[in-house]
């Protein structure tokens, strides 16, 4: 029963934990430099790799039924739809 | 009838579904996850509008209070972590530490939030007032996303501290094993909930320049 009841390691957590206070400290440097529209696409790359990190190792979707995946990326999609449909409109409107 | 509740109990014991538990919390923080969506769709499609309102509202922001509530919070997402992990190892005392220690940074990161909007308040920002009615419009909406979004996820904070709190006194009495710890992974799915939707506010409010 508790064969496929993965691990993880302590230090995985703590380099993972490392990691986000990294990129915690890139984004708040970078917000600081003036880089014209590219500011928000990489504070929303940095958001999305911190998440992609936090999903992965501390909620432990990496190692956990896919089922769990294909949720996540139901929900991804949805989200996706719905933003694109409403620029759509914004947009062209 | 004694038998058929001692059946009753063996069958209670062998029966409890991981899987169904875990897909139910799933399932739940989806819908978590439309509900925040929904506002971050908000969000998007005022600050195209009003990009340049957006900005200099946003100058306002303390960076300072939210990068540290930003670091308070990553740092909870491991206690908590740790926390499950102890269990798994059947180190109960370190368990305990490390949810109380989540827990603890948990309510550090609202005296924070606390601190923060008595500030802006204190500047007479707040909704429908006459400081933030006399304002452009997209500043108008700026500081009313930022205080439906992030009152919104204190909220969250708030009951993640309670729902932690029960998963304490259930460690503590035992209640919660390194057998069946489903209950405290489940909270853990939640508190890393509440971290993600922080890791994009942060960046949203307090990082434009």
């Amino acid at each position: 029963m508790e064969k496929h009841n993965h691990q993880i390691g302590i230090m995985t957590y703590i380099i993972v934990w490392l990691s986000l206070l990294a990129f915690t400290s890139i984004t708040v440097t970078i917000a600081g430099i003036s880089l014209g529209k590219y500011t928000l696409f990489i504070a929303l790359l940095i958001a999305a790799i911190k998440s992609g990190l936090v999903i992965n190792i501390f909620m432990h979707i990496k190692f956990d039924e896919p089922i769990f995946k294909a949720f996540l990326a139901l929900s991804g999609a949805t989200l996706v739809v719905i933003f694109v449909l409403t620029f759509f409109d914004i947009i062209y409107r | 009838m004694s038998n058929h509740e001692n059946a009753a109990m063996i069958s209670h014991h062998t029966h409890s579904d991981k899987l169904g538990a875990k897909m139910g919390m799933w399932l739940f923080l989806f819908t978590e996850v439309l509900l925040f969506g929904g506002m971050f769709l908000a969000y998007a499609v005022y600050r195209y509008k009003y990009s340049n309102d957006f900005h200099l509202a946003a100058m306002e922001l303390n960076t300072t209070i939210g990068t540290i509530n930003t670091i308070i919070l990553l740092t909870s997402s491991l206690t908590m972590a740790l926390s499950i992990a102890f269990i798994q190892r059947s180190e109960k005392l370190f368990s305990i530490l490390f949810l109380s220690s989540t827990i603890l940074l948990a309510l550090i990161f609202l005296i924070n939030k606390y601190f923060e909007w008595s500030a802006k308040i204190e500047h007479g920002i707040f909704p429908r007032s006459q400081e933030l009615l006399d304002r452009p419009n997209g500043q108008i909406l700026f500081f009313g996303l930022y205080y439906v979004m992030t009152g919104l996820h204190a909220l969250h904070v708030i009951i993640g501290i309670i729902i932690l709190s029960f998963m304490l006194i259930f460690l503590i009495r035992n209640k919660i094993t390194s057998e069946n710890y489903i209950k405290l992974e489940n909270s853990g799915l939640y508190w890393h909930l509440v971290d993600l939707i922080w890791i994009f506010l942060f960046p949203l409010f307090y990082l434009i320049q």
